[in-house]
């Protein structure tokens, strides 16, 4: 029998899925039954992050269910279906498609529409509004055979829509109303310097145009006429002119709403209707409705704890926002416009760079009331603690803007804020849960953010974030060991330094210099890979030779039984027939096991020490070269076939896989890369799976950096769109070599951008901007890496010495008796201990 | 007595580094360190990975005392002991060796 309570959901947007996210994991899922109604024919997805759409995210990048969420969790869910009428006397709710529900409780989630205004020839064809996965989809179609964009509407999102129409190679322009852009978040001051700065993007801004009129353009679909007698001729007209509570239903079930519209809601976050809730952008709040997601999570946050009988409210909500839009940032907080009675204000513009600041303080000068930040917003973090924790400002507040030509420092520090400050917002973590987050033990970047979730939303907080882990871990008196280990008191970064500027060439040398001891597996291993990184010699000189692991030391793979594998090169997962028949004939000559790896190319096991080279012979001899399977160094390019053969493909994956990794094979890192090129955006190679993942697009490669499979897989980074081969591979060459500097002893590149302070943007910024002047070295260290590539094991089978290693005895040329193999499948595999045991008895009878 | 062997001259060792000599029937793993002008033998058996590949280990020393790290599973062994650093009751036999007028013996029963 059934007896708990119907609860239904009407939405399934990013605030409506936040409620259910936040029911399910409080004491209340199993209170109710709960059934969802989701208009769209998608489950809810990240509307904020939308834009990115155009650059090559999927509409399931973008989601924000979890894999099996629904089933997992009981919710009957309704998609493409949409909720028509609540009977309120019958409580009972139906959808368009019939479908009737007896609910205890409703929560409203039915968010917003975009407002379009009411000008003539608003409804003719290539008018659209930018709102949701079907609508960029239209945009992009349309598009195509555009030449011209128009977007009505300066705000954020207009802004962001500017970009997108920018991103699909229109010619954009961006008609505003009110005389400045962001006339909301920034003052004539920052607007100003906000508009100069996207017209030297390429984007024509009109402010102040009253559009009168939408007719037949000439050289173009539409022409708009404005109330001042100017026109402009375009193809798509965008409208990105705010938006409005979708209040419909509310209303026809006889809510309450506000004056303008909107579901009226007291600080529980209910409506007239004790049963009936409304959270996010369809609800109005003393007057105000929140257009951002925050405060719709702080709605959804708020019914949970209201039906769980708690004492929460809603309370409003700080609107404060930063943007970075085609490279420029913006930021407001608090009041802005300076409302506040007798609000003092301070600002700072610097005309050479493009940067706007602007202060309001309190009429004391204690408080800080709000600001505007166009062109340079990194003191937004620190300005917003100051708003919103009602810091005592210091006793210049304009030192907070004016820029620092001293060493002295004008931040705030992290020990300044109250546990209740809200360091990420996305997430609503506060410095309290960070605090104690570390000291149950994370003490890196990277733990943080897995464990409280920080900075995994937009990132902005990461900085801050570092500083109160930083802060917390010297309070608690925890020095974090960053030693390499005993040998050495450096870390791996220090270490590749000291290599670098003392053009160190030996471990001994260096243990001499910066060490202690003789040396360890750890720290050997490391330098070992520093200086093949840095000078590229031959692994098995002399001097290198104690340095290298047994992989590295016999250029093969041990497997548990202390055979070895052999995997010859194939450029892109390309392989001849006579390659093929080759290493098939090698491999039944030394009764190998065969295998295909992950990596597009044939893994040869079961090799004694003492048949690589021999095996290895044959195999050069047949045109094949070293895989480099057993070094911390490029693997493999994967590669769909591409517009070679593919009906779908954009562009030629094989080929650019191929030329890749002809450059870079060879390249030691600090833990093994490996690369996938992918044809078109389906992505046959998985490219967002790797440590540098490639996509073709009409336009260009996009390419994505740092992602990783196995164990804790990480979805790449967009790091650059539509670029052309030869900026593709700069950027290939200063990202690998800035991680073959900075990055710890086999910490993969996803661990590694886990861990950067400033992350993707920085990451962006020393490799795209140069900020830190080293582009050039970068690629000259890889043109070495490039130029003095060798063949490892052609090397090693023109040196007798070398051979001479390759024997399982030194003083015999019995082989090890203890490797015993079985048959499996047609194939060989190790012996299991019984099978050894069985197999000496039968060799002693 | 010891009875010492002979397997071979100096330069068959590998400097900073292990090779691996058969004793009899013993597989015996020998690593030398010049700097120190010295020479070790332990057994070459790995006990974690039931496999005969400790000559191939990186060699070293953690607090103080002398070691080789399995090339499977990374465990560590002491070179003058055969003790183990991570499991108190796992140990390796370990052998005499020396080099006398550039060649190396080993002994099984020193």
């Amino acid at each position: 029998m059934n007896n708990k309570q119907t609860l239904v959901v009407i939405g399934n947007g990013m605030v409506g899925q936040h409620f259910l996210t936040g029911l399910m994991t409080s004491s209340l899922r199993k209170t109710y039954e709960v059934v969802t109604f989701c208009e769209e024919n998608r489950v809810a997805y990240d509307r904020v992050h939308l834009t990115e759409f155009f650059s090559g995210k999927t509409a399931e990048d973008l989601s924000l269910v979890e894999g099996d969420f629904f089933e997992e969790n009981g919710i009957t869910i309704h998609i493409g279906d949409k909720a028509k009428t609540i009977d309120r006397a019958r409580k009972l709710v139906t959808s368009e498609k019939g479908v009737t529900i007896a609910y205890d409780k409703i929560i409203l989630a039915t968010g917003s529409y975009p407002f379009v205004p009411p000008i003539p020839g608003h409804q003719r064809e290539q008018c659209l509004v930018y709102r949701t996965i079907e609508d960029l989809e239209t945009i992009t179609k349309i598009a195509k055979k555009s030449k011209v964009g128009a977007v009505v509407g300066g705000g954020l999102l207009g802004l962001e829509a500017a970009k997108a129409l920018k991103d699909l190679g229109l010619k954009t322009h961006i008609v505003q109303f009110a005389p400045r852009l962001m006339a909301v978040q920034v003052d004539e001051g920052g607007g100003t310097m906000l508009e100069k700065k996207i017209e030297d993007l390429g984007i024509s801004v009109h402010t102040s145009k009253n559009t009168t009129k939408i007719v037949n353009g000439k050289s173009c679909f539409h022409k708009m006429n404005f109330a001042d007698g100017g026109e402009l001729e375009t193809d798509i007209i965008l409208f990105s002119a705010g938006i409005r509570p979708r209040d419909n239903l509310a209303s026809a079930s006889g809510l309450a709403l506000g004056a303008r519209g909107g579901i009226q809601i007291d600080n529980q976050c209910r409506t007239s209707d004790p049963d009936i809730f409304a959270i996010g952008e369809c609800a109005i709040w003393q007057g105000q409705i929140f257009g951002l997601v925050a405060p719709g999570y702080a709605m959804a946050r708020t019914v949970v704890n209201v039906l769980e009988g708690g004492d929460a409210e809603f309370t409003g909500a700080d609107m404060s926002t930063k943007l970075k839009l085609m490279g420029v940032d913006v930021a407001s907080i608090g009041d802005a416009h300076a409302h506040t009675k007798d609000a003092l204000i301070y600002t700072y513009q610097n005309g050479a760079d493009e940067v706007y600041k602007r202060l309001v303080v309190s009429s004391d000068k204690k408080q800080l009331l709000g600001a505007v930040l166009v062109g340079d917003a990194s003191g937004y973090g620190t300005l917003l603690q100051y708003c919103l924790n009602e810091i005592e400002l210091p006793e210049h507040p304009d030192s907070l803007i004016l820029p620092s030509r001293s060493d002295e420092s004008v931040g705030l520090g992290v020990d300044a804020l109250p546990d209740s400050a809200q360091i990420c917002s996305c997430h609503d973590v506060s410095k309290g849960q960070i605090c104690s987050a570390v000291e149950s033990g994370c003490m890196t970047l990277g733990a943080l953010k897995d464990e409280t979730k920080a900075a995994t939303g937009c990132g902005g907080c990461s900085a801050l974030l570092k500083s109160v882990l930083d802060s917390e871990l010297e309070k608690a008196g925890i020095e974090v060991n960053t030693d390499i280990c005993e040998h050495f008191a450096h870390t791996r970064q220090d270490l590749y330094n000291l290599v670098m500027v003392e053009e160190i060439k030996t471990f001994d040398e260096l243990l001499e210099n910066h060490g202690q001891g003789r040396g360890c597996e750890v720290c050997r291993q490391a330098v070992g890979s520093i200086l093949a990184s840095y000078w590229n010699e031959y692994v098995l000189e002399k001097n290198h030779l104690s340095l290298q692991d047994t992989n590295d030391t016999f250029l093969a793979n041990m497997q548990k039984d202390g055979t070895y594998s052999v995997v010859p090169r194939m450029t892109g997962g390309e392989v001849s027939p006579d390659g093929l028949i080759a290493v098939g004939q090698i491999a039944k000559k030394y009764k190998l096991y065969t295998k295909i790896t992950g990596g597009q190319r044939v893994d040869l096991f079961g090799a004694r020490v003492d048949q690589l080279p021999p095996i290895w012979k044959e195999l050069i001899d047949a045109g094949f070269e070293s895989g480099h399977a057993y070094g911390k160094s490029l693997r493999t390019v994967k590669s769909c076939v591409g517009s070679t053969w593919c009906r779908f493909g954009v562009d030629d994956s094989v080929g650019l896989a191929v030329e890749l990794e002809n450059r870079y094979k060879g390249l030691r890192a600090p833990h093994k890369i490996k690369f996938a090129v992918s044809g078109c955006t389906r992505e046959c190679a998985e490219a967002q799976g790797k440590d540098i993942g490639i996509i073709a697009t009409e336009s260009g490669w996009n390419l994505y950096v740092c992602g990783n499979g196995g164990m804790k897989p990480r979805h790449g980074d967009l790091f650059a769109t539509d670029l052309d081969k030869e900026t593709l591979i700069k950027y290939i060459d200063r990202v690998l070599i800035f991680y073959v500097r900075t990055a710890d002893r086999l910490q993969r590149t996803s661990v590694w951008m886990e861990n950067m302070e400033g992350g993707l943007d920085y990451l962006k910024s020393v490799v795209i901007d140069d900020k830190l002047n080293i582009s050039a070295s970068l690629e000259t260290q890889m043109q070495h890496v490039v130029d003095s590539y060798q063949c490892e094991w052609k090397t090693t089978l023109e040196s007798e010495e070398k051979l001479k290693r390759f024997r399982h005895f030194v003083n015999s040329d019995k082989t090890d008796e203890n490797i015993v193999f079985v048959e499996e499948r047609g194939q060989i595999r190790p012996a299991d201990e019984e099978e050894r045991e069985h197999f000496k008895l039968v060799e002693v009878a | 007595m010891a009875q010492w062997i002979d397997i071979g001259s100096e330069a068959d060792l590998q400097a900073d580094s292990g090779v691996c000599a058969l004793v009899e029937t013993t597989q015996v793993a020998i690593f030398y360190m010049p700097k120190d002008n010295k020479v070790y033998a332990i057994n070459n058996y790995d006990p974690f990975s039931k496999a005969y590949v400790l000559s191939r280990g990186l060699i070293g020393d953690l607090e103080g005392k002398i070691m080789v790290a399995s090339p499977i599973y990374k465990q560590h062994f002491n070179l003058e002991t055969g003790q183990c650093f991570e499991d108190d009751t796992v140990r390796v036999d370990c052998y005499g060796v020396r080099i006398e007028n550039g060649r190396v013996e080993v002994s099984l029963t020193e």
